[in-house]
């Protein structure tokens, strides 16, 4: 049996005449619109949030902090387009900065959590042997208990704050994601490549982050796009606890755990509309997170 | 003329008819169980001597006598004291340095012995010299006691080392609860995880966190009394399960204090089956800077921290929606020993005109280079009023240029960071139960000299103050002294600044009756007037 090398030149034609599949920006965004009604309305909520946090100073009417005894308790009016709270501050204002808090908060730990949890997955991953047993073991631990209880048990200890918050959310999303990434990374690992860069000489941190992180970047760009609602859903959780920031800062959960008990029935809004906002911004980024899977994962991408 | 006497006779006939029908639905009615709601997990443990929450007294006060108490029909009195276990309340003798209490003859102990001055000694002088080894809460309340002594079993002498107007009120301490001699002789221990009294209840059962149940004590000494058959507290910190409770009649009263959105609530709901009772109380919040640390040792950085405060205007807005309401100075606004709006007025901090105090605070930071002073504001992890407070206070601040971060703690880390001296400016209460403003306002002395003051300074002028305040007893020339101490803690050195004091809000079945609410919630506890209009 004789083994024919491959025809150089004939392969290298047959890849010119295959069609152009690269597209624009814009197409590709297009496409996704078209393609996913329900992610494009979602990615709207977010960007609509993002806007209302950047541009808060511009959009807010009143100043979220300053105290107005001669309009406590307002119910919604032209003055006050959602009203006031107990202490007379405007609640659309306090809502827009508190986008600006939940941002903040809800990327932060979601990135990371997200980009922690990427390297020590593939690390994990890629050394195997007992650095894998051990990590593994301590990631179970960890996710043994739910977020928001281990979110609590941090705040506990270094005390309530935006940075403490975010360090409180972050902890717990790292072994989630450590643990999602490490699956998708074993399999990059046997792949015939990775034996070839360590074959070259080059060092564990090049491998890992230059060869294999990239090709799990799918599973995990899905996967932040959860952790930033669940790390909006834990801050609101957190502050409606009182355990979150503190006032006179204005968050959404905050303003909730002020609204919810007390004025439920003589001061609805003060509770409605936070609630409102945490729930719409939750749902859409749930609704631009399932939609980005779908697009992104070849077998449901054509379905 | 007959028709006309006639006349008058059937109208005098139907006002007597009238008068007798009113007079008899206020005739205390026996019988019942009252179920009450207590604002809290647990009490930490069951001897009052030891404890200061209300949560021991509210659980455990029915079951115990004292000495001398507020009168239970004029418990808002800030003045008179009537007795519970003596037979008439003790002259001064001796220029006022000795106090005879006769103890009433007709006392028994639950377990069926006889209750003597003998007790009543031994009791108090657990309380006043508590032996090594026993907490005694308010030992300092007695620095003035030198000696107490029961020559017979029916008399108890109180010897003090100097006359003060302070004793009395501080006798009436409603945590005072006699003990028998003869268990804490055997040990000195066990009134902290039992209870056995001569109060108008005997103790019945106890389910840790959940309830605490009592029965009428048949041998009761105040003859008709109790008029309830039985009593039962239930332990519920969240302030909804409470509101629940006596919104569904599951339970008719809780004494600590509500919200006036709950009350509100309560009344929109129940209409005429809830009456509610409320009153000034005898604490407050105090704002305490940190003298150890800069820029908070300067004078003129306190100073301005103060006459930022709209206390006028941010009182009656507070009390919409926080249990606040009087604006006060050191002393409770209901005494005698308080300042008047205008002596107020003269103090920083309570300027009538807040924009000229205000101009008068930034010029004071400018001068103290603390132009754009920043700093952190512990507060205590309780919304009512703590929170409320807090943020109210962190709004008045931004109007000077201060920008303060508020660090909302537990109960446990706040008390360290206030006696670690570990804050910049922290949320401080001062709770007092029977106005005693002699001792009340000895808080305001340098920690040296009162270990729970937190401002970490120290001021000779303010001990010699106070104790000339303290040791004066003719009342006009008291409050002179008073006053002179007040302006120099609050005005001259600016140690504190006092936020509007707490008011107690307390809605309840109508049905409850007998009970009048007081200026403290751990004073008129025993139950022992309370009946049921069913």
């Amino acid at each position: 049996m004789t083994i024919v090398a491959p025809n150089r030149a004939a392969v290298a034609g047959l890849v010119e005449e295959l069609p152009e599949r690269k597209r624009s920006l814009a197409g590709v965004a297009l496409n996704f619109c078209r393609r996913q009604p329900l992610g494009t309305f979602g990615l709207a909520i977010v960007v609509i949030m993002f806007a209302a946090g950047i541009s808060a100073e511009w959009i807010a009417p009143y100043d979220p902090e300053e105290n107005d005894f001669s309009a406590m308790m307002e119910a919604p009016s032209w003055a006050h387009v959602l009203g006031t709270d107990q202490l007379g501050r405007d609640i659309f204002s306090r809502l827009v900065y508190g986008a600006r808090t939940a941002l903040i908060v809800g990327f932060s730990a979601a990135f990371m959590g997200g980009a922690i949890g990427l390297v020590l997955g593939v690390s994990s991953a890629y050394f195997g042997g007992w650095f894998d047993l051990l990590f593994q073991r301590v990631l179970d631990v960890l996710m043994a208990f739910p977020l928001i209880i281990l979110a609590l048990a941090v705040v506990a200890v270094f005390g309530t704050g935006v940075f403490n918050v975010i360090l409180a959310i972050t902890i717990p999303l790292i072994p989630r994601c450590g643990r999602v990434v490490r699956a998708s990374a074993l399999a990059v690992r046997e792949i015939p490549y990775v034996d070839a860069a360590r074959a070259l000489g080059f060092g564990h941190a090049r491998i890992v982050l230059r060869h294999m992180v990239p090709n799990v970047v799918a599973p995990f760009l899905i996967m932040l796009s959860a952790f930033v609602g669940q790390a909006i859903l834990a801050e609101a959780s957190l502050s409606y606890l009182g355990l979150g920031v503190q006032e006179p800062v204005p968050a959404w959960g905050l303003m909730l755990q002020g609204g919810a008990e007390e004025y439920a029935t003589t001061a609805p809004w003060i509770a409605v509309f936070p609630g409102l906002a945490i729930m719409l911004t939750v749902l859409g980024i749930s609704l631009f997170g399932d939609s980005l899977r779908d697009a992104i994962d070849p077998k449901l991408r054509d379905r | 003329m007959n028709l006309r006497t006639g006349l008058w006779a059937a109208g005098l006939g139907l006002a007597a008819v009238i008068a007798a029908s009113s007079a008899g639905a206020q005739t205390p009615k026996r019988g019942g169980t009252l179920t009450y709601m207590i604002s809290a997990d647990a009490s930490p443990s069951f001897d009052g001597h030891r404890e200061t929450t209300f949560a021991t007294v509210h659980a455990v006060a029915p079951y115990y006598s004292v000495l001398i108490r507020v009168p239970p029909g004029n418990p808002a009195s800030t003045t008179e004291f009537v007795c519970d276990l003596c037979t008439e309340m003790a002259k001064p003798a001796d220029g006022g340095k000795t106090y005879t209490f006769k103890i009433r003859p007709d006392v028994k102990w639950h377990d069926g012995s006889k209750l003597t001055a003998k007790d009543v000694a031994a009791t108090w002088n657990k309380i006043v010299f508590p032996p090594k080894g026993l907490t005694s809460a308010r030992v300092s309340y007695y620095s003035m006691v030198e000696k107490i002594e029961a020559p017979d079993d029916t008399t108890v002498v109180f010897r003090l080392k100097y006359p003060s107007a302070a004793f009395i009120p501080a006798l009436a301490d409603p945590f005072t609860w006699i003990y028998k001699k003869e268990t804490l002789d055997k040990d000195p221990h066990w009134y902290e995880k039992n209870i056995m009294g001569s109060g108008p209840f005997k103790f019945v059962s106890y389910a840790i966190g959940q309830s605490i149940k009592g029965v009428r004590n048949p041998d009761y000494y105040h003859k008709g009394q109790p008029y309830l058959d039985a009593i039962e507290g239930i332990f519920a910190a969240k302030q909804s399960v409470r509101v629940d409770a006596i919104r569904g009649d599951r339970a008719a009263i809780e004494f600590r204090g509500m919200p006036p959105s709950a009350r509100d609530e309560l009344v929109k709901e129940a209409g005429k089956d809830i009456f509610v009772q409320d009153s000034d109380w005898n604490c407050g919040n105090i704002i305490t800077a940190n003298h150890k640390k800069k820029p908070f040792d300067d004078v003129r950085v306190r100073r301005a921290l103060a006459l930022a405060i709209d206390q006028w205007k941010g009182a009656p807005a507070l009390s919409k929606i926080a249990i606040v309401r009087s604006v006060g100075g050191i002393v409770f606004p209901g005494s005698p020993l308080a300042a008047t709006k205008e002596e107020l007025q003269q103090m920083v901090g309570y300027w009538p005109d807040i924009e000229k105090a205000r101009a008068e605070a930034r010029r004071l930071l400018k001068e103290a280079g603390a132009e754009n002073l920043k700093f952190e504001l512990i507060n205590r992890n309780v919304d009512q009023p703590y929170k409320f407070v807090g943020t109210w206070l962190i709004g008045e601040w931004k109007k000077i240029g201060v920008t303060v971060e508020q660090k909302v703690v537990p109960t446990g880390p706040w008390f360290q960071a206030m006696r670690g001296g570990t804050f910049d400016v922290v949320v401080d209460a001062n709770c007092q139960s029977v106005v005693n403003p002699a001792l009340d306002t000895s808080k305001y002395l340098p920690q040296t000299v009162y270990p729970e003051s937190y401002g970490g300074y120290d001021d000779p002028k303010s001990v010699e103050l106070y104790n000339k305040m303290l040791y004066e007893t003719d009342p006009k020339a008291q409050r002179v002294a008073m006053r002179a101490y007040e302006k120099h803690t609050l005005d001259t050195m600016a140690h504190a600044i006092i936020t509007p004091y707490w008011y107690r809000i307390v809605p309840a079945r109508s049905y409850v009756k007998g009970w009048k609410i007081s200026p403290s919630h751990y004073l008129n506890q025993d139950l022992a007037n309370i009946w049921l209009d069913k």
